[in-house]
């Protein structure tokens, strides 16, 4: 395919992610997105729209930070869903090689499948665990978990660095026994170097409102970050002991 | 000589040469912060003490006023905050923050101080001032223009030092240490002997000058006698060097009340008075950090008398003891020694506080253990400003230091002539309105026309909008020189300048305000369609903008470069006029906390701005505009030219909420000092950090008692959030807050 005909749908850019992977980084949002996710704090980003910017296009504007990124800064590719971009990627990938710039992928794993094509471009996979139970997957996200086990798959085959994210919603994984089975679940991934837990908040529910859509956890609090936090704690204790 | 042992020798020596005894001489620390003491026993008692003064000052806004004396260096009667107690001495008068009157830039200014305050000034001291002496503000009025008046009465031109002391000046203080006065004394009278040649008024002034400084060191001498103490000679051991360093910086605040009065570079220079202490086993670390604790409570408690509307203009009572630390020198050899740390520790030891205005002069050079610990104060307390050494170093060598937010100049050998700002804004309005200011109705720019157009034509008003600034730059450059004349003749700062070369380089500082809001004005016009709403006499006091257009602060090019041309015409026009004593043109873009005032003096925008709303600080973009992230955000501002155009200074304000930093303090500390790395590396020249939540300055707005300390960095100094006015509070809030998505 010529190059030059390759496009994406992106949201915005951020220059200034510094909790989207290691040290400074520009993050890019790329829209489309096949789960809907209830806790979701980019709703606006769910469908795809207009192509507006070409690999080179995109390049040039990442070259721009540059300076900042120093020993462990670059560029995460976020969105929506990354991973229904895989051939633009690929091809801004190249050119980002050319300029030395760390490429960070921020996915759920739910993608178009050519992922054995895409992982050897990457440096580091942020993976998002929607959830460890196949009810409880689709319950969160309308689809089934068996699309995140191919990713995994071929994540596992690439030998790529892994982090791991999981947002802690109350109700849901605020108990031992999710836990548990997060322990257990992570098990099956290799290279993971980093595990965050993200207390679930609701700072996306005015994008919901102005885009005239139901918030879908209305009834929900927020996940207190003291609780998140002495989770973790429990986590990390599982986590040795079962190793 | 005795008080010179163990240093090593060179040229400065033989003549005054701070530079080459630092060089010589200073250590370089490149290990981590763990070293430092925390404060002794005495500083506690001391600063306990101060902070009880300060509350009350905080109750009663000025504690207290000598209303029968003038400013003078050595005018006041000596004075301790605890005698027993304080390691180093000397206050402004006999008492701490009991502030001072000075008459001599303006006596209507001193009444309008006092009567804000419930005070009368002596009646011998009124009587002299109106039947016998002139002062600065009645020698400028007398030489002022109409055309001046009116810029300044619609607030064109602002802030001008027509009415108080210009500041701006840094007497290189540290002479006083290293060579005592006598030395300098005898200095001054050989540079006087050799002024000869046919007395023209240039040299006629210059002898009038030199024989001024002259008396002026035998002032400080005599003041620093009051205390006990014989600074005719070098400093012999730590304590004396900084006791009389602070000496040559008590001289200049008792003499003067400029808007800044900054101490300059200190930081090596003591530290090889301490390292030679420690290895003689004479002091402690302890010892080390109490003198320097000690010496910034004296730096903390400067004050100037200022009326209610100067408040008005430059919130929180600042006074701008900017002291300059780190930096690189001209070997590319880094200047961090332990009492660059133990400078910024005193934030630790007497909790953050606006002054001393914390500078590091910052290069990728620097020690990373040293970036690291920077980060972390700068996290911690808002409280610092960082400012490219990389830049810097080039023009300035390596023995330069900042006064007030951004203006550098090298010690003892420069020194400038304040101009404050003129509003950039108005100016485009004036091309817009036939000269006529939108706010007042007054005609102020004589040869203009009312624009008629409908759609408002992007080259038509670029092309006229020039012709404006040409006009305005003639007006305030003619505006400077009076007041500068004036100033030297009726308000000499003979202390300062005595501790500088007698023949010193001369920098006129002018100033711009606004640019923001013209780059997104010129912008919205050539990008969208920006239609005026005008009002009954046909001068537009609003704006209608169809369409969207590149806004300033997003790393757009198309926006960011009309910012850049902007600058640049406004700098080569003011080159083009002649200066008072041959200065040399700069220009700064910085507002402090004028901006506030700037933006309520002028009308609404094109850029979609409504009248009277504030103005962004120095050379940030407007508040919410800046809409791609921090690092965009920088990039824009990183394209002002500094070098031959704004080489006064550029500032930028960062605020910057702590989750946004990182996930956890240690990634908070490498990504800040990183973002400050990649700022400069694009050749941007000032920053100042903020690291806090939005909501922390709601509740300290509405509960100050909450927030005593609360400290934050606004356009270029740093500032008591509790002692802003509610609208400047307001206007910090509604600043751009930069976050994670």
């Amino acid at each position: 395919m010529n190059q030059n005909n390759i496009q994406a749908s992106i949201d915005s850019i951020e220059t200034f992610g510094l909790v989207d992977g290691p040290g400074i980084r520009v993050v890019v949002f790329f829209n489309g997105c096949k789960l809907r996710c209830k806790y979701c704090h980019n709703p606006e980003m769910w469908t795809k729209k207009e192509n507006n910017y070409t690999p080179q296009e995109l390049v040039d504007k990442i070259k721009r930070y540059k300076s900042y990124f120093k020993q462990n800064g670059g560029v995460t590719f976020s969105g929506g869903e990354p991973l229904l971009h895989s051939k633009f990627i690929i091809e801004t990938a190249k050119l980002l090689k050319q300029e030395n710039i760390h490429i960070a992928l921020d996915t759920s794993g739910v993608g178009l499948g050519d992922y054995n094509e895409l992982l050897p471009y990457i440096d580091l996979i942020i993976l998002d665990i929607k959830h460890t139970e196949p009810l409880g997957y689709k319950e969160l996200t309308n689809l089934e978990i068996s699309e995140a086990e191919e990713f995994i798959n071929e994540l596992n085959k690439s030998n790529k660095p892994v982090w791991i994210r999981q947002v802690i919603v109350p109700g849901i994984m605020d108990n031992k026994e999710y836990i548990d089975s997060l322990v257990k679940y992570l098990e099956k991934i290799n290279n993971i170097e980093r595990v965050d837990f993200l207390p679930f908040h609701r700072l996306g529910r005015e994008k919901y409102i102005s885009l005239g859509l139901k918030y879908p956890y209305e009834e929900k609090n927020e996940m207190d970050k003291e609780e998140c936090n002495k989770l973790y704690k429990y986590f990390c204790e599982q986590r040795e002991n079962s190793k | 000589m005795e008080q010179w042992k163990n240093f090593n020798e060179g040229s400065w020596q033989k003549t005054i040469n701070v530079s080459d005894f630092i060089q010589k001489n200073y250590k370089q620390y490149e290990g981590d912060d763990s070293f430092l003491s925390p404060k002794s026993a005495k500083t506690t008692k001391v600063w306990n003490k101060c902070e009880e003064l300060l509350k009350e000052e905080l109750e009663k806004h000025v504690l207290d006023i000598d209303v029968d004396h003038m400013s003078g260096i050595n005018a006041f009667d000596k004075g301790y905050i605890c005698e027993d107690d304080d390691v180093i001495v000397g206050l402004q008068t006999d008492a701490p923050l009991k502030r001072i009157v000075n008459p001599f830039g303006g006596i209507r200014m001193v009444y309008q101080e006092l009567e804000a305050y419930n005070y009368k000034l002596n009646p011998e001291v009124d009587k002299y001032f109106n039947a016998y002496r002139k002062t600065h503000n009645q020698g400028v009025f007398d030489a002022y223009t109409a055309e001046i008046r009116k810029a300044r009465h619609v607030g064109l031109l602002t802030g001008l030092p027509d009415a108080y002391g210009r500041g701006r000046i840094i007497g290189d203080y540290r002479r006083i240490a290293l060579y005592g006065i006598d030395f300098l004394q005898e200095q001054k009278k050989k540079d006087w002997d050799e002024l000869k040649g046919p007395m023209s008024a240039k040299l006629i002034q210059l002898r009038e000058d030199v024989s001024m400084q002259y008396r002026a060191l035998e002032e400080i001498k005599q003041m620093a006698a009051t205390y006990g103490f014989d600074i005719s000679k070098p400093a012999s051991n730590a304590k004396e060097a900084v006791q009389w360093t602070y000496f040559g910086y008590l001289a200049a605040i008792k003499e003067n009340n400029g808007a800044a009065m900054s101490l300059g570079r200190v930081d090596a220079f003591f530290d090889i008075y301490i390292n030679r202490d420690l290895e003689a086993g004479l002091i402690t670390e302890e010892d080390a950090q109490e003198l320097i604790d000690q010496f910034v409570i004296k730096l903390r408690l400067a004050r100037h008398l200022r009326t209610p509307d100067y408040d008005e203009l430059f919130s929180g009572d600042p006074t701008w003891v900017t002291c300059s630390i780190a930096g690189v020198n001209d070997h590319n050899e880094h200047m961090v020694t332990k009492s660059s740390y133990r400078i910024l520790h005193t934030l630790t030891n007497l909790n953050p506080a606006p002054e001393p205005n914390m500078t590091v002069l910052w290069s990728e050079k620097l020690p990373e253990n040293f970036k690291k610990y920077c980060a972390k104060m700068s996290i911690n307390t808002d409280a610092i400003q960082y400012e490219s050494d990389d830049l810097m170093r080039p023009i300035y060598g390596d023995d330069y230091a900042i006064a007030c937010c951004v203006s550098a100049m090298r010690l003892g050998k420069d020194m400038q002539f304040f101009g404050a700002r003129c509003n950039l804004a108005k100016t485009l309005l004036y091309s817009i309105n036939g000269g006529i200011d939108e706010v007042k109705k007054e005609k102020v720019l004589d040869d203009f026309e009312i624009m008629q157009d409908e759609v408002l034509d992007y080259d038509k008003v670029k092309e006229v909008y020039f012709r404006a600034i040409e006009k305005v730059a003639e007006i305030y450059a003619s505006a400077m020189n009076i007041i500068h004349f004036m100033h030297d003749k009726y308000a000499y700062e003979a202390g300062q300048m005595a501790l500088h070369d007698t023949t010193v380089h001369r920098y006129m500082a002018y100033g711009v305000a606004g640019l923001s809001v013209v780059a997104d004005s010129l912008s919205a016009i050539k990008y969208a369609k920006v239609k005026p709403i005008r009002d009954e006499d046909g001068l537009a006091i609003d704006f209608e903008i169809e369409g969207d257009y590149p806004q300033y602060g997003n790393d757009d090019d198309r926006v960011d470069d009309i910012a850049v041309e902007i600058v640049n015409k406004m700098s080569s026009e003011l080159k083009k006029h002649k200066t008072y004593r041959n200065a040399e043109p700069t220009l700064s873009v910085l507002t402090i906390t004028s901006n506030v005032v700037y933006g309520s003096k002028t009308g609404a925008t094109p850029d979609g701005r409504k009248a009277g709303i504030p103005f962004a600080p120095g050379a940030n973009p407007m508040h919410g505009r800046d809409k791609s992230g921090a690092i965009a955000s920088l990039n824009s501002v990183a394209k002002i030219p500094y070098g031959n155009c704004c080489k006064d200074g550029i500032s930028n304000t960062f605020t910057i909420v702590p989750t946004a930093l990182g996930t956890n303090k240690d990634e908070q500390i490498i990504n800040l000092a990183n973002v400050i790395d990649g700022y400069f590396a694009q050749g941007a020249h000032h920053l100042n950090v903020n690291v806090l939540n939005r909501e922390t300055l709601i509740d300290a707005m509405e509960n100050p008692d909450k927030y005593p300390l609360l400290t934050i960095r606004v356009s270029g100094y740093a500032v008591h959030f509790n002692r802003l006015t509610r609208k400047q509070q307001e206007e910090v809030i509604s600043r751009t807050f930069h976050e994670s998505k």
